[in-house]
Formats: C-alpha cells, sequence, structure tokens
C-alpha cells in the first residue's frame, strides 16, 4: 500500500509539469491573439514608449518563451532572483527555518519550501502570497459543501432505492432531475433575487455599511465588521464570527451544493438499486435476514464502492461550481482571483492556478483510490 | 420477455414458409398457411421480425418523460428557426423610450367591453422621490394585438425577405402601443424576440460540439484500442493530462484566447471547437476499452485476414458495434455542454454582443442592482433550465431504449 501511494505520487510530477507545459503553451497562444498585460499600455498616450520597455523588461516579457518556462519552475522547485517582498531580500525558495515542534517548546531548524510562482501583473506582488491570501476562502467555503453533500446525498440515495417508486422517490427523482438542470450561476441569481428581493430577509452586505439591520448573509463570506477580526481559521475566531460564517455559508451551500448533491443522489440510488436486484440479495433474504440486515450489510456496503471512486470527479464539479458561484455571490476564493486574472491577462497567476487545480484534482483521485482500497478488500494492489 | 421469444420463434420458422402467392402478412393479421400453437389453441400470428431500430423506437415510445423531452427539445428547436417570425420585433430593434420596460400584460377586456387580445400605451413617468422610472399604463386608448402583421424585417430561415410577424400591435418604435411578452432590456429591446433568437445559439452549440466531440472522441479512442501497445501508452497519457484540468476554467482559458475582435460567425466557431476539443476525452477513453475488447473477436480477426485496413476495420467493423453507446452518451452529453455555453456567455467569456444566446442575456442580470429591479431579466435562464430537462429527459429515455437487458 504504501509503495503504492509513492509510485503514484512520483508518477503525478510527469503529468503535473505536461499540465503546466499545456497551460503555459495556452498563455503564449493567448499572448499570441490578444496580447499581453504589457499591450494596453502600448496604444496609451500617457505610458511612454520607454516605460512600457521597461515594464516588459520588469515582466520578464521580452525573454524567449521557452527561457520564461524554465525560469518558471526554476523558481518554484530550486531558486529565484526575485525580491521577497516580506523580507527584501532574495527570495529564498530553500531556507532553514526554525520550527517550533508540537507540545513542547523546542525549536529545530528544518528545511522550508517556499516556491516561488512569478510576480502578479496587476496585484504587484507575489503569485504566492496572492494564493495565500485567497486559499484559506476556497477552503472556508468548499469543504463545508463538499461535507455537506456527501453526509447528505448517500442516505437520500438510500432511502430513494429502498423506496423505489414512492411518492418521495417520486419528488426526489424529479428535484435531482432539476437541480442537475438549473445551472450554478442561474440558482445563484435566483437565491439573491429570492431572498434579498421579495423575501426582503435584509440588505446585501457588500453592498452598503453597517445600516443596523441584520444584513442577509448573501455575497462574501464575512460581515464587513468581522473580516479583519481574528485569523482566517475557524480557531481563531470568535462565537459571533463564526456564527457570521455560518450566517453566509448556506447561501452557497445551497447554489454550490444543488447540482452536485442531485448528481451524487441519482448515482447512489442507482449503484442500491443494482445491487439489490442481485442474486445474493435475493439469497441474504431467502435465507431469512432482517430487511435492516440485507440493506445495510449487503447492499449499502456494496453500493458505496464506486461512489467513492467518483469522489475524485466531484472534486472537478466543485472547482467548477465554485467559480461561478465565487463569482456571482462576490467572494475571494482562488477561482475568483482566477477570474479575475483571466480578465487581466495577469499571466503567472494564471499558470499557476491551473496547475494549481491539476494538482487538487489528482489528489483528490489519489486519495479516492487509497480510500477505495481501504473500503475494498476485493481491491489488490502491487 | 417471454412474448417476444415467442414472437422470434415463430418469425424464424415462417423465413421457410412464405410463398409466391401468399402476400407477406403484416403484423398481427392472421396467416393461413401456418400450423396451430399446441399451447393456445390460436391461430399462429405471423409476424414481421422487428428490426433493433424498431425495438429501440418501440422501447423509446413508451417512456413517457423521454418522449415528453423530446416534444420539448422539438418545439424549442421550432422557436429558434422561426424565432424572427414568431418575436414580434427585429432582434436589435431598439425602442430609446422604453429601456428596461417590465413585460407588457396582455389584456381581453376593456371598459367591460370583451374586445379580444390588446395592450394599452406605456407611459414612462419619474418617481418625484426617488428619480426612479416608472412605466405605467395609459387606460384610455386600446392597441390591438394584431396577427401576421408587417414590422421589422428579416430573413426567414435565412432564405426569404419578409416583414411579417406572427403578432404585434404594428406600431412604430415610438408608439406607446408596443408588446414587450418578457419586457425589454436597458437598449429597450424585447426580451422576447431575443430570447428566442438566442436559442438558436444555446441550441446549437450542444449538437455541434458533440459532433466534433464523437468525430476526435471515435478516432482517437479507436486507434488507442486498435492499435495498442506505445500509441495507446502515448495517447492515454495525452487523455490523463487533458482530464487533469477542471472542466470550465480550462474552458474559460480558451475561451479568453478568442481574440475580441473576431468576426461573430468565427466567434461561434471557436466556441464550438473548444467545447469538442474538450468533450472528447471521456468518450475516447471507454471507447478504447470496449475497441481492446471488440479487435480480439473473430470478425475483426476475418476483416484483417481479408486485408482490410486498419482504419476501414475501424470505421467499418468496430464503431458501427458501439453506435449506440455513442449515440446516448452525445444525447447525455448535450445538457452539460448548453449549461456549460451559458455559464461561459454569462460570465463574459463566450457568446458576445451583437451575437446573443441565454447564457449571454442572463449576464444584463449579473448586476445585483439590476437583477432586483428588473427580475424579468431572468427570463432566459428559464429557457436553459426547460431545455436542460428536456434533453435529460431524452437522454435517459434513449439509454433506456437501447440497453437490450431493458423490458420493451
Amino acid at each position: 500500500m504504501f509503495g503504492y501511494i509513492v509510485r503514484r505520487t512520483l508518477y503525478m510530477i510527469p503529468t503535473l509539469v505536461a499540465v503546466s507545459f499545456v497551460s503555459f503553451l495556452m498563455l503564449l497562444l493567448y499572448e499570441r491573439y490578444t496580447g499581453t498585460y504589457v499591450d494596453q499600455f502600448r496604444f496609451n498616450p500617457t505610458v511612454s514608449e520607454e516605460t512600457v520597455e521597461r515594464l516588459e523588461q520588469s515582466l520578464g516579457l521580452d525573454l524567449p518563451w521557452y527561457e520564461r518556462y524554465f525560469r518558471w519552475m526554476l523558481g518554484i522547485f530550486v531558486t529565484t532572483d526575485a525580491i521577497d517582498p516580506v523580507t527584501g531580500e532574495r527570495w529564498q525558495v530553500w531556507s532553514l527555518q526554525p520550527v517550533s515542534l508540537p507540545f513542547t517548546s523546542l525549536q529545530i531548524p528544518l528545511p522550508v519550501w517556499k516556491p516561488y510562482f512569478g510576480e502578479s501583473f496587476q496585484y504587484q506582488r507575489s503569485v504566492t502570497e496572492l494564493l495565500a491570501q485567497y486559499l484559506p476562502y476556497t477552503i472556508l467555503m468548499t469543504i463545508p459543501v463538499f461535507l455537506f453533500i456527501w453526509i447528505v446525498a448517500i442516505p437520500i440515495g438510500i432511502y430513494s432505492a429502498t423506496h423505489q417508486y414512492s411518492a418521495g422517490d417520486h419528488a426526489l427523482t424529479f428535484l435531482g432531475f432539476l437541480g442537475l438542470s438549473i445551472p450554478n450561476f442561474f440558482l445563484a441569481l435566483i437565491v439573491i433575487y429570492v431572498l434579498a428581493g421579495p423575501l426582503d430577509v435584509g440588505q446585501y452586505c457588500w453592498d452598503r455599511a453597517d445600516v443596523g439591520r441584520y444584513c442577509l448573509g448573501v455575497g462574501g463570506i464575512f460581515y464587513e465588521k468581522y473580516i479583519g477580526l481574528g485569523g482566517i481559521w475557524p480557531w481563531q475566531w470568535n462565537w459571533g464570527k463564526f456564527l457570521d460564517y455560518l450566517w453566509h455559508l448556506w447561501p452557497v451551500v445551497l447554489v454550490l451544493g444543488t447540482s452536485s448533491l442531485a448528481g451524487l443522489i441519482r448515482i447512489m440510488r442507482g449503484q442500491l438499486l443494482d445491487i439489490l436486484g442481485s442474486n445474493y440479495v435475493q439469497t441474504a433474504r431467502a435465507k431469512g435476514l432482517a430487511e435492516r440486515i440485507v440493506i445495510w450489510k449487503h447492499a449499502v456496503r456494496n453500493a458505496i464502492n464506486p461512489m467513492i471512486s467518483i469522489f475524485g470527479q466531484s472534486l472537478q464539479f466543485l472547482i467548477s461550481g465554485a467559480l461561478v458561484t465565487a463569482i456571482v455571490l462576490n467572494i475571494p476564493t482562488v477561482e475568483l482571483l482566477y477570474y479575475q486574472s483571466l480578465l487581466n491577462k495577469d499571466e503567472y497567476l494564471i499558470l499557476t492556478i491551473l496547475t494549481f487545480f491539476a494538482v487538487v484534482l489528482l489528489v483528490g483521485n489519489l486519495i479516492a483510490d487509497i480510500l477505495l482500497a481501504l473500503v475494498d478488500p476485493r481491491i489488490r494492489y502491487d | 420477455m417471454i412474448e417476444r421469444f415467442r414472437n422470434r420463434r415463430v418469425a424464424a420458422r415462417s423465413v421457410r414458409t412464405p410463398t409466391a402467392e401468399e402476400p407477406r402478412a403484416r403484423r398481427g393479421r392472421p396467416a393461413s398457411g401456418l400450423p396451430r400453437d399446441p399451447e393456445e389453441g390460436t391461430e399462429l400470428r405471423y409476424e414481421e421480425p422487428l428490426s433493433q431500430t424498431q425495438l429501440i423506437w418501440r422501447r423509446f415510445r413508451r417512456h413517457r418523460l423521454g418522449m415528453l423531452g423530446t416534444g420539448v427539445v422539438l418545439f424549442l428547436f421550432l422557436l429558434a428557426a422561426f424565432a424572427d417570425f414568431i418575436g414580434p420585433y427585429g432582434s436589435g430593434a431598439v425602442h430609446r423610450r422604453f429601456s428596461y420596460a417590465p413585460p407588457t400584460p396582455i389584456r381581453f377586456v376593456h371598459e367591460g367591453k370583451f374586445v379580444g387580445p390588446f395592450v394599452y400605451g406605456i407611459v414612462r413617468t419619474r418617481d418625484p422621490v426617488t428619480f426612479e422610472t416608472i412605466y405605467t399604463e395609459d387606460r384610455t386608448k386600446i392597441y390591438p394585438i394584431k396577427f401576421f402583421v408587417r414590422g421589422d424585417s428579416y430573413k426567414l430561415l435565412g432564405l426569404f425577405e419578409t416583414n411579417i410577424h406572427l403578432f404585434g400591435t404594428g406600431e412604430p418604435p415610438d408608439s406607446p402601443g408596443q408588446v414587450f411578452l418578457f419586457g425589454t432590456d436597458i437598449w429597450g429591446r424585447d426580451l422576447f424576440t431575443r430570447t428566442l433568437i438566442g436559442g438558436r445559439i444555446s441550441l446549437l452549440i450542444g449538437p455541434a460540439s458533440v459532433l466534433i466531440a464523437l468525430l476526435i472522441g471515435s478516432f482517437v479512442g479507436g486507434i488507442s484500442g486498435y492499435f495498442g501497445r506505445w500509441v495507446d501508452m502515448f495517447l492515454q497519457r495525452v487523455l490523463e493530462v487533458l482530464q487533469s484540468f477542471p472542466t470550465l476554467p480550462l474552458l474559460l482559458a480558451l475561451s479568453a484566447i478568442l481574440p475580441p475582435n473576431l468576426p461573430n460567425v468565427w466567434r461561434v466557431i471557436g466556441i464550438i471547437l473548444i467545447f469538442g476539443g474538450i468533450g472528447w476525452t471521456g468518450l475516447a477513453r471507454v471507447l478504447r476499452g470496449q475497441f481492446l475488447a471488440l479487435r480480439e473477436v473473430e470478425f475483426t480477426l476475418a476483416a484483417r485476414a481479408l486485408g482490410a485496413s486498419p482504419l476501414r476495420i475501424i470505421f467499418k467493423h468496430l464503431l458501427p458495434n458501439t453506435m449506440s453507446y455513442l449515440i446516448v452518451s452525445a444525447t447525455l452529453a448535450i445538457p452539460g455542454l448548453i449549461i456549460a455555453e451559458a455559464t461561459l456567455s454569462f460570465l463574459g467569456l463566450g457568446i458576445k454582443e451583437p451575437l446573443t444566446s441565454w447564457g449571454e442575456l442572463l449576464s444584463d442580470a449579473q448586476d445585483w442592482a439590476a437583477l432586483s429591479t428588473y427580475p424579468w431579466l431572468m427570463i432566459p435562464g428559464i429557457f436553459i433550465v426547460v431545455a436542460v430537462l428536456a434533453f435529460n429527459f431524452m437522454g435517459d429515455a434513449l439509454r433506456d431504449a437501447v440497453d437490450p437487458h431493458s423490458r420493451g
């Protein structure tokens, strides 16, 4: 098992190199057909030609493409000549940093990896910093949705399959179809409209300053007052911030979770129905086993396995869904950053985030395979 | 099941029996020269053996939701094809005086008398406090809705130049008597007409890109599965890299490459190519598996022994065997593509003005203020949902119908 994980992880490396290279090729096409970030200043009369050239040089856009790609790769794994904005010195990709051991006051020097992904043209900051700033929001937004859909989908799928063709099953199937058919962004529009419009639950948060009413949890992920309060991670929050988080979370869960939820319910129902129709379930029933045991020990146990293998795919849907949801609900996630960087031709940001998404998907697939191996004793890896 | 089996048995026997003077009996008609069935004691009926296509069609017809979905899809295609005729205005017709006019109510009763369908004139006023534009009805004058009325000229189906619209008031664009079924946008363009016209691109992109994906997918999957070894190795690695990208971000990145000054037709073609160019991976993977199994089957060996070229074997012998799978997965891929197109256009990276699609129309509603004040801008979204639902039902029914294990 351990050998398998190591092999798979090593195997990911060439795939990721290929992914980043394909992304880079796309960027070159993008430059070729729509111009670079610097090109927008070229026809601007208030910007002199020298400035444009200086900008081009400082951003490294005048280098040949292979050198740009090579430097980008080098910056991630080996070294870079960029300046660290925090320390003001050269960016150290590898450095020895004192790391405190947990539960002790001991500090030992450990090599710390701080990859340099290039600089964002638009924000004039390193991509690493930007990612570090936006990533927590993605995690705060995605993980609860992920948990929610899996915790809710499996019981509903089981209910739907065991009560096939009942009124409840029909209703759930219909809702499932509807959930699959509503585009994420349209659902987001409806949620915003219905809750903040006719129902008039409150104000649209980020739109107005504190007006004395408790505002509706649509838009953003924190109320203004809480954004700077405490840290970004839940264990650094106070009670008020946590409640505020929940209040902003539920529209996200509603919008982002619906389509994935509907898909998962349908798959779970189908799997369980397949298994309920198989011979060994009939045998189990013929033996006189209690229906509870037949379903939970014989059927569900086997229907879960294919669900785990689609775990990786559901990450894929979550990323795509989160992209739209974050834009409509204005949540500062990595997906929103990606969208903005596409509009701003912020090349290293695009390159890094696309590669980052690929890492997430590949790791998700790996985790799914490992889980499957743990759950299903029939699977062997050699 | 049993019934079908019996039919087949009878059909097989009857192949020997027909004589020259006996006309080929149609289904269900008793034919004389046949022996009696000992079990039922009735005369055996000669039944034309059903072809695979007929069997599929019979099973498909029984799927009520599937038939409904197919009907809705056909209806939407008709609406899109005759959009200029059904819509009362030209797709770009601007009504300067009716920016963001709400949907016009269609009335039948004027001052207690039934006068047939008509609209009241739209009056534009301003709220004295908020300076908001308010549209009210002028209840003194009626504008009857006429059928086959003359209006903006267009080319019906791109062929005949005409200016007859299905309905409308026939008033000039400045007149207060306008019929905006779904309201108007910021330029005062009729949303109803634009929704119908937008359906053209929304409905075109799905099937067209599925076709491209099918072509690439069957080609790559076929070659990969047929040749195996290093060709397969190489193509599988390519697939793996492509599948490591999340779909929507990749679509966004690729459509951002399309130059902003691209001519309209090329933008649509470009988007179709992008969708097709990404969508083939899953298809190729499954096809490869099927081909790996099929290439060991006797008929492939026979074809190879006869000296058929690999491409001939792939396209003539192997691909037809996977046809039902291909058709079903193509149908089931369309809804996702419609949603993807709508999402892309909604984010401003797909279809752009002056072209229009359902997603592009919805991008006007992206602004929160516009959404709360002009909720009718969301109507095109209902069309997306209906179209996607219909395609889903159709695909589901098709999947059940081509499955040889399902009952029918």
